[in-house]
């Protein structure tokens, strides 16, 4: 719990900071009418979407997906309705930037469903639509059922056992998904396909809070200082070694890079945040970074994702299997569509392979330009800023290190996508949230919308407590 | 804890800076660049939005572009296909690939080259949508027509020329194949459709007329030697040569032997006028060894050989071999050894007899016509150089007149033209098929047409095939259609 000492006047000024904040968004009803004006606004951005991509790739306007997109607005509408009730206080702009993004992506995808002539329940918009149904009232029944999300730090450890059985699910017999690069997949019944290590997300940001909330202690009072910063003692280094090693495993075995960088990730950026020592921030950059070098040597699929990276626009790369032909692609993409766009149903986004769901961003880029990526860009940062803020406001060290850590993992995942697709840094598969065609995203992204609401409406509802 | 956060945002704000950094590197400062990017094809999807040109021959369009409401915005359609297949080539945006005119006249259809740049500049500003240029080709066709007709059931091709342009008359190559299959949207389609074209053994996709597999040239070629015979002032029409029925190579143990495999007329002597007439290989073997491989390579490259020519199509070389032994010398006499032609070249042959001596470079290309039907550009005919001199082309002409008049290359007479012609039965080993050929032109006096046909695989009967039965009639019916009767 943030202990505040008098002379440390930085601290002091930020909790003023924050109780004045407090203070003038401690609106209930203020803050739920602001909700409802963005909503519309970004019912009015995805229907508009829509609208356009028809005009642009039809010529004309195609009544039935737009139904489709109402009966979604009316289902976000019932969240922000169950909210006014069971969480007044929620902050206000996470839903609207969600059902933003959402909906800009699914215009893309069923933009590019139009360009490859898909349709039914073979058209990956269909499917998008029916998730996007799955998700948000996934969403409201977390709002309901979840009254105190205090209860989650009581199933820490269970959480921690849900998140490794939903990583490893995909490496049991009968059940992987066949046809993809990656194990990461599960098929049950062989229709109805998941892939698990999405929800595995949340169960380890919430055991990993749970963890930490207990074992701070122990990590931060010890060790030695070197080189200016205090180390861990080899006993306390422990836990990071096991989820380095999970990490690794998911590698290795599961042939998946992004989601192993993602979970390391969100444990180092949350063990930093729980102890405050950037030792172990070091340390965990140096095992990252060895444990991607030695996949890059043993795993080919590591190597060829790096070197198709760095030799992107030789022409054998480009040309070879597994070869950076789609990353090439997508650039092309993003260029063609230059600072403007071709305009929404007028570009060329589905030559790029994958373009409904990794390389969603430049298919957006192409047809809105830099200025729409900027702009869901800075959705994206919004987003996680209210992830962050949450967690600043908290006043439990569980609320404030689950939404911290929820926040950091999508932060993450876009800097991995995005710096991916527009090869800052070599690309590994996941998933861009909200916005990438996939249900099992779409309902994690908002199961974390509703973790989100629900954290923030607990900080704002209740007075402040400063325990010494 | 807040402490930790603050810092942590500020890494999340790193990252997203980084990508912003990065978008706008590739949307912004690269873009350019990335678009002239070889494999990018974005670009080059842009450039089929531009209505292409047609191939126009004779006023009607036999290559050219409608609506589609595909991605490329236009298709390519090509009318009577295989037909025009060596001429036209086809163009498919979504293999990149281009061949014939569709490949050579491209900057000009897709309204791209240098000439047309006012008129792009212009379509801008006046906000019509970009189009390219029509091609008017030379090619006739209703010669185009008969070759093509003529040439069915067989592995051949037929080139005709205008001797006094080098406008080329007509170019067909059989078999042949729809180009319509390959300019379809459907790259599984138009990947199948190809794979069963190139791994057909009759080779459809090569255009025979000017390029694939040559073939000896056999006894069209004495044509080349009796020019160089002529040329050399040393021979004319009478000169004589000793008529055995074998003949054994000079510094070899093989011998030859004429077609009909006796002596070449009854006498002890044969003249020149006669070996040509009755096309005797042991006479001319004699002449070759007498002339020397230089004089004919000489004579052979005035004709064009180991020249390539680009109409734009670009023909293969045809090749007369350098520093031959007597014995190989006196098999390129009469088109054997080393000699290989294209159809291209044999019609040049009798083109340049045919004009006077003189050899004209071939093309196809008539006009260059905007889409407001202005000519932007107009080819003009061009010599390649002089073969013969006048009266020399005029012995010559009267050899070969006398070849089809009361010689072996009586199957291309026409009634009531003075048709002038040499066949020709190349040998291509011990038991292959022949090749066979017919090279002429008519009328003889005030030539309009030169043509030259070539059969391969023996046009089917192997060695039993007669080049005055098969190939000549083939060259009669063009140069017919050509004279229109």
């Amino acid at each position: 719990m943030t202990v505040t000492k008098p002379g440390d006047t930085a601290e002091l000024k930020a909790d003023t900071t924050v109780m004045r904040a407090l203070r003038t968004l401690r609106m209930p009803q203020t803050q739920r009418n602001r909700e409802l004006g963005l909503l519309l606004l970004a019912f009015a951005i995805s229907g508009s979407a829509v609208a356009l991509v028809q005009l642009g790739a039809l010529g004309h306007i195609e009544w039935t997906i737009l139904y489709y997109f109402g009966a979604l607005a009316v289902l976000v509408l019932a969240l922000h309705i169950v909210l006014r009730f069971r969480a007044p206080n929620a902050d206000p702009i996470v839903v609207p930037i969600a059902t933003t993004l959402t909906g800009l992506g699914l215009a893309m995808i069923y933009r590019i469903d139009l360009a490859i002539d898909a349709q039914g329940w073979d058209a990956a918009s269909t499917r998008q639509i029916a998730w996007t149904g799955i998700a948000v009232a996934g969403a409201v029944a977390l709002v309901i059922l979840l009254r105190n999300y205090r209860v989650l730090f009581r199933y820490t450890y269970v959480s921690g056992f849900i998140g490794l059985v939903l990583l490893i699910l995909p490496a049991i017999p009968g059940l992987a998904a066949r046809g993809t690069g990656a194990a990461v997949w599960v098929s049950i019944g062989g229709l109805f396909t998941f892939q698990p290590a999405e929800l595995a997300k949340i169960a380890l940001a919430i055991f990993f809070a749970g963890y930490l909330v207990r074992t701070r202690e122990s990590l931060t009072s010890t060790g030695h200082r070197f080189l200016g910063m205090t180390w861990p003692r080899a006993r306390e280094i422990g836990p990071l070694l096991i989820i380095w090693a999970v990490s690794l495993a998911i590698i290795v075995l599961q042939r998946d890079l992004g989601t192993g960088v993602l979970i390391f990730g969100m444990f180092i950026a949350m063990l930093y945040t729980a102890t405050g020592r950037t030792s172990w921030v070091v340390i965990g950059l140096g095992l990252a970074f060895a444990g991607v070098f030695i996949a890059s040597q043993v795993m080919s699929y590591v190597g060829s994702r790096i070197s198709a990276w760095w030799h992107a626009f030789d022409p054998e790369v480009i040309a070879r299997q597994g070869g950076s032909f789609q990353l090439v692609e997508g650039i092309f993409g993003l260029a063609q569509g230059g600072l403007v766009g071709t305009g929404l149903g007028q570009g060329r986004p589905n030559l790029t392979p994958l373009s409904q769901s990794d390389y969603i961003l430049p298919s957006l880029g192409e047809e809105l330009g830099l200025i729409g990526v900027f702009a869901i860009l800075c959705l994206y940062m919004l987003f996680v800023s209210r992830g962050i803020r949450i967690g600043l406001a908290g006043q439990d060290d569980f609320g404030k290190l689950l939404a911290t850590g929820l926040a950091f993992t999508i932060a993450l995942q876009v800097f991995i996508m995005v710096g991916g697709v527009t090869r800052l840094i070599p690309l590994t598969g996941l998933t861009t949230p909200f916005l990438a065609a996939g249900g099992s995203s779409l309902v994690a992204n908002w199961l974390i919308v509703a973790l989100f609401l629900r954290v923030s409406d607990a900080v704002r509802s209740r007075p402040r407590v400063v325990i010494g | 804890m807040n402490k930790e956060l603050r810092r942590l945002s500020v890494v999340v704000l790193a990252m997203f800076l980084a990508l912003f950094g990065a978008t706008s590197w590739i949307q912004v400062v690269q873009a350019d660049a990335l678009s002239e990017n070889p494999a990018n094809t974005r670009a080059l999807y842009d450039s089929y939005q531009v209505q292409r040109g047609a191939i126009i021959a004779e006023g009607a369009a036999i290559a050219y572009s409608v609506p589609s409401d595909d991605i490329y915005a236009f298709q390519r359609v090509y009318s009577d296909p295989g037909m025009w297949a060596p001429v036209t080539g086809y163009i498919n945006p979504l293999l990149r690939s281009a061949t014939g005119l569709e490949s050579a006249m491209n900057q000009e259809l897709s309204g791209t080259s240098g000439s047309q740049f006012l008129q792009r500049v212009e379509q801008i500003i006046t906000g019509q949508k970009p189009q390219g240029s029509n091609v008017a080709i030379s090619i006739l066709p209703r010669a185009q027509q008969a070759a093509w007709d003529a040439l069915q059931g067989y592995e051949g091709a037929v080139v005709a020329f205008e001797p006094a342009t080098g406008r080329i008359l007509a170019m067909a190559s059989t078999p042949s194949f729809d180009t319509n299959l390959l300019a379809a949207h459907s790259s599984s389609e138009v990947n199948a459709a190809y794979d069963v074209l190139d791994s057909d053994p009759l080779r459809p996709l090569s255009n025979r007329a000017i390029n694939g597999t040559l073939n000896p040239p056999g006894s069209t070629f004495k044509l080349v030697v009796a020019s160089a015979a002529l040329a050399s002032g040393r021979y004319t029409p009478e000169s004589t040569f000793a008529n055995p029925a074998q003949w054994q190579l000079p510094g070899s143990s093989d011998f030859i032997g004429n077609s009909g495999g006796g002596t070449c007329g009854p006498g002890e002597t044969v003249t020149l006028a006669d070996a040509l007439r009755l096309s005797c290989n042991i006479p001319m073997a004699q002449l070759a060894v007498e002339l020397g491989d230089a004089a004919i390579l000489e004579e052979a490259e005035k004709y064009g050989f180991n020249s390539s020519f680009t109409m734009p199509l670009v023909s293969t070389e045809s090749t007369y071999p350098r520093a031959l032994d007597d014995a190989q010398t006196a098999l390129t006499g009469f088109g054997q050894g080393d000699v290989r032609a294209t159809p291209l070249q044999m019609a040049m042959v009798s083109a340049g007899i045919a004009n006077g001596g003189m050899v004209m470079n071939p093309r196809m290309i008539d006009r260059v016509i905007g889409p407001d039907l202005s000519v932007q550009q107009s080819f003009d005919d061009s010599e390649f150089g002089r073969a013969l001199s006048e009266e020399d082309a005029a012995t010559m002409t009267q050899m070969m007149v006398a070849n089809v008049q009361n010689g072996v290359a009586s199957g291309a007479r026409i009634d009531g033209v003075e048709v002038a012609g040499k066949t020709g039965t190349a040998e291509n080993g011990p038991t292959a098929p022949y090749t066979l050929w017919f090279t002429g032109f008519a009328p003889a006096d005030d030539p309009q047409v030169a043509v030259a046909v070539v059969l391969e695989n023996g046009a089917g009967r192997g060695q039993q095939g007669g080049s005055n039965l098969l190939a000549a009639p083939i060259g009669k019916a063009v140069m017919e259609a050509v004279l229109d009767r």
